[in-house]
Order: C-alpha cells, then structure tokens, then sequence
C-alpha cells in the first residue's frame, strides 16, 4: 500500500475502510464520519502536508445502498504528491461534514456538488446553488435518475410574457 | 445595387445624376452600416473575431464596427451555445436594441442546440428571439459567417420602409 494511505491508516484505523493505488494516484476510502478529521490530519500533518485542493466532486452509483460518494483531491505543493478522499453517503441522510475550514478553496466547489447531486455539506458558510438558478426546482441534474433533457425548465421562456 | 444611372457621366467633372427611389436609397444605407454587437457565447465567438480582423475584414460589408452596447447596434451575432440561463439577458438584449434590428444564429448551438440536448441548453434562439439568418457549421468559417451577412443585406434590400410589407418575401437563390 502506499506510505501516505498507511499513515492514514495508522492514524485512524476506524475511519479508514481502504486504499486503491492506480498509475501513482492514491485513493483513500474513509468512512463519513471521519471525514472531516482525516482531511484535518492530511491537511496539518507535516509529513503530508497536503494544502491546496484540486477538485470536489461526486458521483452517483444508483444500485448501490450507499449511493452517493464525495470525492476530494487534495495536493501538497511542498511536497508534491496528492491524495484522493472518497466517502459514501446514503440518499436518505445525504450529508457531509463541510471541509471549508481547512481550505477555503472547497467553498464553490461543494456549491457545485450540492447544486448538482442534492448532497448537503455541515457546517458550510454559503450553502446555494451556483450554477442553476436559486429558484430551480426540478431537482439536481447529475443524478442517474434525472432525465437527461431535464423537465421542461430550458423551454419555458417565462420572461417573454412580462411586460416592463 | 439597383441604382439607376441617367444623365451624363463624364470623367471633365461634370454632374452626374443617379435617380433611384427613396426606399432603396434607405434600404441601402441600412445594409451597409450594419453595426453588430460583440455577442460570442462559446468557440463561434472565436470565428466571428476572426471574421472581424484583418485577414478576413468584415468591415467590407460595413458590418465591422462592433459595438459593445446594445443601443448602438442593429446586428446581433448569437455566436454559441445558448444556455437556459443566458436566455433572459439575451431577449432583454435584444429588446434594447433600436429598430431596425436583426439576429444572426451563428452555427448549430444557436440554431438548434447542435448536440447539446440536455437540461440546460435552449434547443436554438429562435425559441424566445426572432432570428434572420442561420449560420450552419461547428463553428462556421469566417466565409460562411460572411455569406450569412450578404444574405442578411439581400434581406435587407427586399424590406419595404415607407409602405406595408408583403407577407411573403422571395429571395433569388
């Protein structure tokens, strides 16, 4: 396995569920309810060091019970490696802890993950829809189960009947 | 350009009279001083900027003189895809545009939504804009964008400015 995804591990053998290595790219698997302190430990830790965030994003597995999973990637420009921090979230308690205290780059992102998969995150300071308009409510269009034509929202023109 | 020539045309200087009717004369100048407004939504942006510098010159057709605002303009470029969310600024765009006004859809994303039928794209701007002339290609070249124009100002030509307008308008092909 590699070094960072043991430190994680042996740092917090409850949290940790498991590692994938693919091509150099490290992928830890943690539970959600050590999310938040696993990504303070990366994000603190000397030897990892990891203080810019790439990316949050999310993706829709439908057959599973778990059906949503969060994905941050986070890099260390000190050190230069990344390491990438999945967890699951089931559609019926669909919500994470919040990582923008640590870095405050996440902030739109997890706008955009909330906006197009519905997953709320704890504790966020802004908390909207950023890309749809705040009064969309046809529901988040990256779901599997969200028609891919939407419905009916890109050919309703209602502003051609206002009159100024 | 339908201009009629009597008189005498001598190169000594002397006068020369050209007689042709009111509504060519303003048809005319209309068609060539059509201001257009920077409006490139996506990648067919970047061919209309083409078309406008010095390579290809759209300023030939007197449709150079881009304006940045809609009160000063006559001629709207839907250069791009044209998202749902877009729409209303494009129509309040539109609406502040003085007459006469005309909507050029550039390439198949203005035109028809082109591949992107998805929630959020509007399947062509002729949904909420009335639309001239359609622009075919992903992105057009400059010469396609072009020919669009010299449609539009053989359009242009055919519109009757002082008394009503028939209901059909045929183009010579």
């Amino acid at each position: 396995m590699h070094a960072l995804a043991e430190r994680i591990q042996q740092e917090y053998p409850r949290g940790f569920i498991k590692a994938v290595e693919w091509r150099g790219d490290v992928a830890v698997t943690v539970t959600r309810e050590f999310l938040h302190d696993i990504a303070r430990f990366v994000h603190d830790d000397p030897e990892i060091d990891c203080d810019y965030i790439v990316h949050v994003s999310s993706v829709d597995w439908p057959d599973d019970e778990e059906r949503f999973e969060v994905v941050y990637e986070v890099y260390s420009i000190r050190k230069r490696h990344r390491i990438r921090l999945k967890t699951r979230v089931p559609e019926s308690d669909c919500i994470v802890d919040s990582l923008t205290d640590l870095w405050r780059g996440a902030e739109f992102m997890e706008r955009e993950v909330y906006d197009m998969m519905g997953i709320r995150f704890r504790h966020h300071p802004d908390l909207r829809r950023i890309l749809m308009p705040d009064e969309y409510t046809e529901g988040y269009p990256l779901r599997k189960d969200f028609p891919v034509q939407g419905k009916g929202w890109r050919d309703t023109f209602e502003f051609l009947n206002e009159t100024t | 350009m339908g201009l009629i020539q009597i008189g005498r045309h001598e190169k000594d200087g002397q006068s020369d009279v050209i007689v042709t009717t009111l509504e060519r004369a303003v048809n005319w100048a209309r068609k060539g001083s059509l201001w257009p407004m920077t409006f490139g939504l996506a990648c067919c942006a970047i061919e209309m900027i083409a078309a406008v510098s010095s390579r290809y010159d759209m300023d030939r057709y007197g449709a150079g003189v881009f304006r940045a605002s809609p009160r000063q303009s006559d001629l709207m470029i839907v250069a791009g895809t044209v998202c749902r969310r877009m729409a209303p600024v494009i129509r309040k765009i539109y609406d502040q545009m003085p007459e006469p006004k005309y909507v050029i859809a550039m390439g198949s994303c203005a035109t028809s939504g082109n591949i992107y039928d998805s929630y959020s794209v509007v399947q062509g701007v002729d949904r909420f804009v009335p639309v001239d002339i359609y622009v075919p290609g992903c992105p057009p070249t400059p010469e396609a964008l072009f020919d669009g124009i010299l449609k539009l100002q053989e359009r242009i030509m055919l519109k009757r400015v002082f008394t009503k307008q028939p209901d059909q308008v045929h183009m010579k092909a």
